[in-house]
């Protein structure tokens, strides 16, 4: 099978929609809309964010010609609600997006804190409820707890965005084990880790876990080629998904030899 | 000599005005909103002559330019201060400050010893910066009325009216985002600012700090008076600065100079930068309606005050004698 086979046969399904592939991404932070369209065609990227609050400071029309820009790429566009700190800004800021973008899809965040921008979980479960019952589809960027997760999932939340490590922080998935159990415990729900990843390797290996895709805004926008990194995370995303598919060998204490031992004259 | 029309009044069109009528043309300085203007994205500038630190990735063009531009504000404006540049991250944001250090060039490392020889303002409060020793910075008003009146004493007649198709010969057109009925991919990006006068606080040159969420800048004017600066929205909201950005500004500046605590609010306000979509600079060469050459000077993103010298060197060159500047200057089909 080629790889381009293998892709068809693989989508992903999120609130019904197919997505060709794993690879979201951010929009902001790129040195130029120029560099950011380049970016995102050679990532293959379907889904593309946007923040509605930094980018359309004023009456909310301001931004329109960055968000023709983004409409102009083909790709699917999902607003967010970065920055919000409360519920009820989420809830506001969610309805504009609507309008703006005409899309039902939203990326809820909710903040805690402006240094971590770790999710306030409780406002994200309230916000995520009162969002669905506005008829909205809900993605939900979360923390990898399992406890959380439950309620979102029971808020109507069909897809879950966990981060692997602080927006931006480049770290890597903090929590592997955290983030299994979260794979374990929802082998079908569509699980796409959102922040925190810094390099391709990073992507692979959520892929490998059997995370559904990621989300990279900040590694590829602040790389010194953010073209060249795009394509590096969307091959990384490819790479972890075959792996995953394929059936990855688990680790094992003592070594095994690759070669055949049997039949070895003996001498 | 050629007859040459140029229209606004910004830190684009002084200087076109200023080497143009210094080569003996016969230059008309248009602008409704007064010479210099009253309403330009120059009157909202800091001032900061960054050619290496504004050469992060994506920008080298403009720090190219920005490098034969210094040489031109060198000789022409006996004001420019030339300081250098610094650059400072808090222990917590090194990560930022090596970015930063990989992506630009023409810098030194420095360290505790050395960012408080440089700025006592900053002793002992940071570990780790940069020094772009070759950086300089102006003050915008001050620049625009100097060269505003080099220009007038060259020759160059100044008109506060809206341009007219005219005789001219040439027409230069440096009217920012209002050249967007011509230049359709033409966009704002959003710049905020707060300009306040603290007697008790020293800075020799512009201060930058690298920061995740708020990267900002402090460039110190006459008068005691310091220029803070941050914001870069993708947005054509010309309205005036948000309470949000304000505030991030201020704290972020206090957080660099806790004297800074003190200062007081001259004012603070908002514009929008004229940028093409790879926000690189550009001369396009068009017509106006009776066919003669009408050269568009747009396009200059954040670096207004430190790209118009060289851009309006391109333009006499070209003038004067059809010379090329690839990349730069460029025949209209119709894809601006």
């Amino acid at each position: 099978m080629t790889l381009a086979q293998t892709k068809t046969a693989d989508s992903l399904s999120i609130y019904g929609e197919t997505v060709g592939s794993r690879l979201l991404l951010g929009t902001s932070q790129y040195p130029s809309p120029d560099i950011l369209r380049r970016s995102v065609e050679a990532s293959g990227s379907e889904i593309v964010t946007v923040s509605l609050r930094r980018e359309s400071s004023g009456d909310g029309k301001a931004g329109q010609r960055f968000f023709d820009l983004l409409k102009s790429f083909g790709a699917r566009v999902l607003p967010n609600t970065a920055g919000c700190h409360t519920a009820r800004e989420a809830i506001t800021t969610a309805h504009m997006a609507r309008e703006v973008f005409e899309t039902d899809w939203i990326k809820l965040e909710v903040i805690a804190n402006d240094d971590t921008l770790q999710p306030d979980v409780y406002g994200l479960v309230d916000a995520a409820e009162k969002l669905t019952r506005d008829g909205f589809k809900v993605l939900p960027y979360c923390t990898e707890d399992l406890s959380v997760a439950q309620r979102l999932v029971g808020a109507g939340c069909q897809v879950l965005m966990p981060w692997a490590a602080p927006i931006g922080s480049a770290r890597g998935l903090m929590n592997p084990y955290g983030l299994r159990t979260l794979r374990a415990f929802y082998p079908d729900l569509p699980l796409i880790v959102d922040a925190g990843l810094g390099a391709p390797s990073h992507a692979a290996l959520a892929l490998e876990m059997g995370y559904d895709g990621v989300l990279i805004n900040t590694a590829v926008a602040k790389a010194a080629d953010s073209v060249a990194m795009a394509v590096a995370f969307a091959k990384a995303v490819e790479a972890g998904r075959l792996a995953y598919r394929s059936g990855i060998m688990p680790p094992r204490d003592m070594a095994s030899p690759s070669s055949p031992v049997a039949g070895l004259a003996l001498l | 000599m050629a007859k040459i029309d140029i229209i606004g009044a910004g830190a684009a069109g002084m200087w076109q005005a200023f080497l143009l009528s210094r080569q003996g043309h016969k230059v008309t300085l248009y602008d409704p909103a007064g010479t210099p203007s009253q309403n330009c994205a120059s009157g909202c500038a800091g001032g900061m002559l960054g050619s290496y630190c504004e050469g992060e990735p994506g920008h080298e063009e403009a720090r190219d330019l920005g490098l034969e531009a210094m040489e031109i504000w060198k000789e022409h404006y006996p004001y420019l201060k030339l300081n250098g540049t610094l650059v400072v991250a808090s222990p917590r944001d090194v990560a930022d400050l090596q970015r930063f250090a990989a992506v630009t060039q023409g810098h030194t490392r420095v360290g505790a010893d050395e960012i408080s020889a440089l700025e006592p303002a900053l002793e002992d409060r940071f570990r780790d910066g940069l020094f772009y020793k070759d950086e300089g910075h102006i003050e915008p008003f001050v620049a625009l009325e100097y060269f505003i009146k080099e220009a007038a004493a060259q020759g160059t007649k100044l008109v506060a009216e809206a341009w007219e198709e005219t005789d001219a010969d040439v027409v230069v057109d440096c009217r920012g985002l209002a050249a967007r009925d011509h230049l359709k991919t033409l966009r704002g990006v959003r710049g905020e600012r707060v300009v306040v006068d603290c007697p008790g606080v020293t800075l020799s040159r512009p201060v930058r700090m690298t920061h995740p969420r708020i990267p900002f800048y402090i460039v110190p004017w006459s008068n005691n008076q310091f220029m803070i600066g941050t914001t870069a929205i993708e947005s054509d909201d010309r309205g005036p600065a948000t309470l949000r950005s304000v505030t991030e500004i201020m704290a972020a500046a206090y957080a660099l100079i806790p004297a800074l605590g003190e200062a007081r609010i001259a004012f603070m306000d908002a514009d929008v930068r004229p940028s093409f979509p790879d926000n690189a600079p550009r001369i396009i060469i068009g017509k106006t309606q009776s066919g003669r050459p009408r050269l568009y000077v747009n396009g200059l993103f954040r670096h207004g005050f430190l790209l118009s010298p060289i851009l309006a060197k391109i333009t006499a060159d070209y003038i004067e004698s059809g010379a090329k500047a690839p990349g730069v200057l460029l025949e209209d089909h119709g894809e601006w």
